[in-house]
């Protein structure tokens, strides 16, 4: 093998590895989000909010399954969605940090959900056009998904933002709290530089705009303010994550680390 | 503070070419929101491409009292069916 | 799921014939296999029965909600997640037609919510029992929802005709619950020693609570003769629970798995499975609120009520701001028309 031969497999392989990383991230975030809206299934403050959120659930937990499926095929080390799911730890979960923040009062619930909404409307609509025909395709469908998420999510910010005293104060709270987490959203590392100059993936930092064009609309309709730029930005994807992910994955993955290598 | 959203009655179309059908009420506080449940309560299994929604107190009900007057005048007006005829057998296309 | 024969608690009602030629009437449309409909005349009696039967229907579903959302978190995988979700967003979803089918008859929810948080109104025994282990998530479906069904698909021929319909897409919509419990059961009893030892537990634990779920048994059961003729039951508790007894047994056997009564033995001459005495006692404890998790499950429905209050009244406040916008605009946001 010539040494350009060697440099271009070499390439190769680091692609294949950052498009992994990439399709991981997605799936994670699915996955704990979906995780944090299971919890709320029987306790939501409408019985017609339970099936809501429920629906919510489902959504993002089947965006998971395919997205982490994808990445184990990629990884080529014969683990399956369940493998990444379970047997992972804190360090190696790839999600934005914002999605495994706590569910909080409905209203932090609802602007966490919203923010994601609006970040994967983004990054779905882009990733349609994407060069990896899997991914888009996992990405259309999880675009249909989104675009009622959204319908959701805002109504319901404009309810809170709108509604009474208290719950125009607990939604600006809600966004106070939550909004250093969006400073991770677009601030683009060498996986997903190297991800969009292969053409799998959108220019982060181009998606900003748009974004803040709907995040600017969304709050005006439900009269909130939009706060203060965040002065840390979280790595969770990356794998650098708040204390509050441990604590998740303690439950989610506590049969299959009791009893490890089992079907159920 | 009032808190009890209104009970709104909901129409699906099943599917396409199919005319709207009544399967149930729900509360919501408003027509988006009564939209959104009518969805996640009741075409959670792909029973539905539309959906109406309406306030149920906009509802206008005939009155089972007046049951007999409405709609027994219908029951003697047989020469409205196709059947009451007697064709022969050999006739065709009729 | 989740009707239970709760009849022996309420006020008698009216023997029939009562109420002169209008009563004889309406005992005569039903007699006829006609349905009921809210706007139709019937006597008080029966509209009680319904919303005491019904509201307690609907209470059971949305309180069953509870020892299985407490599994989500932890299903151990992704499918396992994905189903149960869906299982307890369909509870969620029959509560709301059974509320919607009580409405019906002139009793708004919030009242029939507040009988419920208050602890005035019963619902199924069997969701005071708590979930341990994940084989309760299989035992709760193969055998509570086995035992719901049974109970209910009689119920969709019942004679109110909200209530019969509703219970039709119930009935329609659960028919994968059962199943979906019994895979869970399959796979544990197939799996490791530890989870046949789990999945024998969950049976041991969830056996007789299911078998009470029919009620008490016939002779103690004041309200059915009347509910007879009413045609709102169709067949008494202990000719359904023995029904079930005999279509489940089998079922354990093909699990490997053991019933927890020593008595149970196949009756020739009767064809059908004689079972060992049951324990009413525990059954009127748990339905008089002194079951393991009756504090807890009513403490979690008031937790999420109080606590979702000023949400709801912030989405009531939003619309009548939006109404007042509208009316001095003269214009509409939302999409109206035929469309």
């Amino acid at each position: 093998m010539s040494s350009a031969e060697r440099h271009a497999a070499e390439s190769e392989r680091e692609l294949q590895a950052a498009r992994c990383r990439y399709v991981l991230r997605l799936g994670d975030t699915a996955l704990v989000l979906g995780q944090r809206l299971g919890e709320w299934v029987g306790h939501a403050p409408a019985l017609e909010e339970d099936l809501g959120l429920a629906n919510l659930a489902l959504d993002l937990v089947g965006q998971a399954r395919l997205l982490l499926t994808y990445a184990g095929e990629l990884e080529g080390r014969g683990r399956d969605e369940d493998d990444l799911a379970f047997l992972r730890d804190a360090p190696e979960f790839m999600n934005l940090a914002l999605a495994e923040q706590p569910n909080g009062d409905f209203a932090v619930t609802i602007v966490r959900q919203w923010l994601i909404d609006t970040w994967q409307l983004q990054v779905y609509r882009a990733l349609a056009a994407s060069t990896d025909t899997r991914l888009a395709a996992i990405a259309a469908k999880a675009l249909k998904e989104t675009l009622y998420h959204h319908r959701f999510s805002s109504g319901w910010l404009a309810r809170l933002g709108d509604g009474t005293a208290e719950s125009h104060e607990r939604a600006q709270r809600a966004l106070e709290e939550l909004w250093r987490f969006t400073a991770e959203f677009f601030a683009p590392d060498e996986v997903d530089e190297r991800v969009h100059a292969a053409g799998i993936a959108p220019e982060l930092p181009g998606l900003a705009a748009p974004w803040s064009a709907q995040v600017d609309a969304d709050l005006a309709a439900a009269t909130l303010r939009r706060p203060a730029v965040a002065s840390y930005s979280w790595h969770g994807k990356r794998g650098v994550h708040t204390e509050h992910l441990g604590h998740l994955l303690a439950a989610m993955q506590h049969l299959q680390r009791t009893y490890p290598g089992l079907r159920w | 503070m009032n808190e009890e959203w209104p009970l709104f009655e909901v129409f699906i179309r099943s599917r396409s070419g199919l005319e709207h059908k009544h399967v149930g009420s729900l509360h919501a506080a408003d027509a988006r929101m009564a939209i959104e449940h009518a969805r996640d309560v009741y075409t959670r299994r792909q029973e539905g491409v539309s959906i109406w929604v309406m306030r149920s107190a906009d509802i206008i009900a005939s009155d089972p009292g007046e049951a007999e007057a409405l709609f027994e005048p219908a029951r003697d007006k047989v020469y409205r069916h196709p059947t009451f005829y007697v064709i022969p057998d050999e006739v065709k296309n009729l | 799921m989740y009707t239970q024969a709760l009849d022996t608690h309420g006020k008698e009602p009216l023997p029939a014939g009562e109420g002169g030629a209008v009563a004889q009437r309406f005992q005569a449309r039903v007699d006829a296999d006609e349905k009921i409909e809210p706007k139709d005349w019937m006597p008080d009696a029966y509209r009680q029965t319904l919303i005491r039967q019904i509201s307690q229907h609907a209470h059971s579903e949305i309180v069953g909600m509870l020892p299985e959302g407490n599994w989500i978190t932890r299903a151990p995988t992704l499918r396992r997640k994905a189903v149960l979700i869906a299982k307890v967003q369909d509870e969620g979803g029959h509560g709301m037609y059974l509320y919607s089918a009580a409405e019906t008859l002139g009793v708004a929810r919030a009242e029939l919510f507040e009988q419920l948080l208050s602890g005035a109104a019963k619902y199924s025994s069997i969701f005071n029992y708590p979930t341990l282990t994940w084989a309760d998530i299989g035992a709760i479906g193969w055998l509570v929802d086995g035992a719901a069904i049974m109970n209910q698909i009689p119920i969709c021929r019942c004679s109110y005709g909200p209530y019969a319909r509703a219970m039709v897409r119930i009935c329609k919509e659960e028919s994968f619950h059962q199943r979906q419990g019994f895979e869970i059961m399959l796979t544990l009893a197939r799996g490791s020693a530890a989870q046949r030892a789990m999945a024998q537990d969950a049976l041991n634990r969830w056996w007789w609570p299911s078998i009470m779920m029919f009620g008490p048994s016939d002779a103690d059961s004041k309200h059915t003769a009347q509910s007879m003729r009413w045609k709102i039951k169709r067949f008494s508790n202990d000719e359904l629970r023995q029904k079930f007894i005999d279509i489940t047994v089998p079922q354990a056997f093909f699990l490997g798995l053991a019933i927890p009564d020593r008595e149970l033995h196949w009756n020739e001459s009767t064809q059908h499975y004689d079972i060992g005495a049951i324990d009413w006692a525990e059954f009127h404890a748990v339905l008089k609120g002194n079951g393991p998790c009756n504090r807890e499950r009513l403490e979690a429905r008031r937790g999420a009520y109080e606590s979702g209050r000023w949400v709801r009244e912030a989405a009531a406040a939003h619309a009548a701001k939006e109404r007042a916008r509208t009316a001095s605009t003269g214009g509409s946001t939302a999409q109206t028309g035929r469309t």
